[in-house]
């Protein structure tokens, strides 16, 4: 129910709304929720609605944290290099 | 698809699991419930549950809008499409919940009843455009990520006058929810339902922001991780519970910052304050009835409310006497517990509610998890 995509804004258009692309596929869709959002930004598409617009640093700082050591892994590396 | 694909990579998976493994303590069990219907399906479909050290378990949670919808509120809907005449339209996953009498929209529909899917709540509101001679009635449900698109609509059809049109308001909230399980005496006696902690939701908090869930951190002594629906984000989330377990901790941690600000979307909460006021009391299936758990039409936009505007009076109804799914929504029992999963009650004919939807917990084991309980037996 809660399902929402990720979508790039191709064009503002008028009357609020905005022209995404997802995956390929282009539709118009409400930007009302959403007025900061800018060509180029991607916005989480929500039953025809972009419901937030996706911070890209921090999109690559999460990516980053998925691929940092436990706890342990890091002083079992601190130990390695001493 | 960015921001999709790369949150589904299955070699950082690994990775997080075996750092996982590294941090759960084995001298300890470690219960989490993910509140979200959405998590509840990226556990089940990516198989998160098999990544998981056996120590750590999650526990599904009530945050499905199909699944808690009661028969009541379906009735009401299904009444105004047969008795009333009017175009009733709805979201797709609403059509097959199970109401009274062996009924669902879809089979009122099939009856003759004028029922409508809709993409949006948009397309309802053209529907009335349309249809000037017609009543037009949208059934509105969901948590707080579809409520902003339904106060559009109202404020919409309030600034065009459009008189056939009105919405049958049923959005609830995921803050009151929480508190009612933390409150529940399944939780509070500790032992039935052991809760460590929370996964939080991850649209509905790109709405309401990571701010509204402190309150449980302090005033419970539970750690909150707001994730994204993606198994990587799951994974991590689960990760940074454990760590806070571990630590003795009880903080908000914000794993979804791509998306979830603090505060939240502040135009969102406007027009969703504008339209809609809480209501004193809503049944909820599987909780009963939960105080201030939803929201109403305000008196200013009556014109535009199908419950003032067709008087309608609702009337609880309780659900199949050996359909589980309360105490699944409460996190009491498993889908495996209950004597009609798999049988009577499938995904194609569901008995209960959370055989519906896909992230119903039972639709989702259904889909992606009956084959793992039947053990392996070669030759």
């Amino acid at each position: 129910m809660c399902l929402a995509l990720p979508a790039c804004v191709i064009e503002r258009l008028d009357g609020e709304e905005l022209l995404i692309d997802l995956g390929g596929v282009r539709k118009r869709v409400s930007g009302a929720l959403t007025p900061e959002a800018q060509v180029g930004d991607y916005v989480i598409v929500h039953v025809g609605h972009a419901i937030g617009v996706i911070d890209p640093e921090e999109a690559a700082q999460t990516l980053a944290l998925f691929a940092e050591l436990s706890a342990a892994e890091q002083a079992a590396a601190m130990e390695q290099s001493q | 698809m960015k921001y999709v694909t790369e949150f589904r990579d299955g070699d950082l998976a690994q990775r997080i699991a075996e750092s996982l493994a590294a941090e759960a303590r084995p001298d300890r069990p470690y219960s989490f419930m993910e509140f979200c219907g959405g998590h509840t399906h990226a556990i089940s479909r990516y198989g998160v549950t098999e990544l998981l050290p056996p120590n750590v378990r999650m526990i599904h949670g009530p945050g499905c809008p199909v699944c808690v919808l009661p028969i009541g509120r379906v009735d009401l809907a299904i009444q105004l499409a047969m008795e009333r005449g009017v175009i009733l339209c709805t979201y797709g996953d609403v059509m097959r919940v199970p109401a009274s009498e062996s009924l669902s929209l879809m089979k009122a529909k099939a009856r003759g009843a004028d029922i409508r899917m809709v993409y949006s709540a948009a397309d309802a509101l053209g529907l009335a455009r349309k249809h000037p001679d017609r009543e037009v009635v949208f059934l509105a449900i969901g948590f707080e990520t579809t409520t902003p698109p339904t106060a559009l609509v109202i404020r919409q059809a309030a600034k065009e006058q459009i008189a056939n049109f009105s919405v049958l308001c049923c959005h609830v909230l995921t803050p009151s929810a929480i508190t009612h399980i933390l409150e529940s005496p399944e939780v509070r006696q500790y032992g039935t339902v052991p809760i460590d902690g929370f996964i939080g939701p991850a649209h509905v908090s790109i709405i309401i922001g990571s701010d509204p869930y402190v309150h449980f951190a302090e005033e419970y002594r539970k750690p909150v991780v707001i994730a994204g629906f993606e198994p990587l984000d799951v994974m991590q989330a689960i990760r940074m519970l454990v760590r806070q377990v571990n630590e003795g901790r009880a903080e908000v941690e914000n794993e979804f910052t791509r998306a979830v600000t603090p505060e939240g979307n502040l135009a969102a909460q406007a027009v969703v304050s504008e339209v809609f006021e809480l209501r004193s009391s809503f049944e909820w299936r599987g909780l009963g009835e939960v105080p201030y758990s939803a929201l109403k039409i305000r008196p200013a936009f009556a014109a535009w409310d199908a419950e003032r505007k067709f008087e309608l009076t609702y009337t609880p109804v309780p659900d199949h006497k050996q359909c589980e799914c309360g105490a699944i929504l409460r996190g009491v029992k498993r889908p495996t517990d209950c004597k009609l999963f798999g049988t009577v009650c499938t995904p194609e004919n569901p008995m209960g509610s959370c055989m519906v939807s896909s992230e119903g917990a039972c639709a989702a084991h259904y889909s992606y998890g009956r084959f793992r309980d039947i053990p392996v037996v070669a030759g």
